[in-house]
């Protein structure tokens, strides 16, 4: 796949811009398009990441605390944590994250997805700090700013460097 | 860090990116998945479960994660998170050595930005 970077400096003269050739304008298109949907996917993977999190920690607490005391109650708060609708909420969310996951990296770069998915890491804390006015120490905004800085430069670089199988 | 944290963090970090890499070369091997219509999202998913790069990349990512629940068992979440944001930059050593991707310099100064990020937004 051409990268936008090696499409820049090509000298011939096109129908469509000034220095770009022909055959250069389906190119920046499919690559435009394969960036729209790598993004797409990797908002999804977030949402449900997020939303699974938020629904097992919440569905666990409807369980209340595990005792470890005895086999059989273990089987009982297993038995209550399959009963319960919110846990399997959590289940499907975090099966709707692997098939975006597995789907986004049948075209995209495993080290341009893995950073731009780290993003959720920053707007948990943002969202807290902005609907629940969560207290945000100074160490986790600088985080939350490294965060967003890496996953804007990992947003410049292409979604795909190799060539499809 | 003892012997035993470090070796757990270390299953976390090399099983989780291993598994996660494996997983990519199985979904590549399958082609682009064009279309996000059940029937083309399940006849994908069907065909990389027939790679076996993804059950080797399912048994590492399973390891990884009840390593992780071992490793929270006696080490404290503002520990055991921004450690194993290693990940980031192992994840990207593998993209590059293993399955070929060109991580140019910008990709790489963007990941290890959210390596610190990460660890950052935990420990505080």
């Amino acid at each position: 796949m051409f990268s936008r970077d090696a499409l820049r400096g090509v000298g011939c003269r096109g129908r469509g811009s000034v220095g770009r050739p022909d055959w250069a304008s389906p190119l920046i298109l499919g690559m435009k398009r394969l960036k729209r949907k790598t993004h797409l996917l990797v908002v999804l993977m977030v949402f449900f990441s997020s939303a699974g999190d938020i629904l097992l920690s919440k569905g666990m607490k409807q369980v209340g605390s595990v005792s470890v005391a005895s086999p059989a109650s273990l089987v009982q708060a297993f038995l209550h944590t399959i009963v319960n609708g919110t846990i399997w909420l959590g289940i499907g969310s975090f099966l709707m994250f692997f098939v975006c996951y597995m789907l986004v990296l049948s075209w995209a770069d495993y080290s341009y997805v893995m950073p731009a998915s780290a993003i959720g890491y920053a707007i948990v804390p943002l969202l807290g700090y902005a609907l629940l006015g969560e207290a945000v120490s100074s160490t986790r905004w600088a985080g939350v700013g490294f965060i967003c800085l890496g996953v804007m430069l990992v947003g410049r670089t292409p979604p795909r460097t190799t060539e499809p199988e | 860090m003892t012997t035993r944290t470090a070796l757990f963090l270390a299953i976390v970090v090399f099983s989780g990116t291993g598994g996660e890499i494996c997983a990519t070369r199985a979904m590549k091997s399958i082609g682009e998945v064009k279309g996000f219509a059940p029937h083309v999202v399940f006849s994908a998913l069907g065909r990389a479960f027939r790679v076996g790069w993804m059950w080797l990349g399912i048994a590492l990512m399973a390891l990884s994660f009840y390593s992780f629940l071992a490793l929270l068992s006696w080490s404290p979440v503002s520990f055991v998170i921004p450690a194993s944001a290693l990940s980031y930059a192992v994840g990207a050593l593998g993209a590059k050595f293993l399955l070929g991707e060109r991580v140019n310099g910008l990709r790489w100064v963007g990941v290890l930005l959210v390596c610190l990020g990460v660890a950052l937004a935990w420990a505080g």
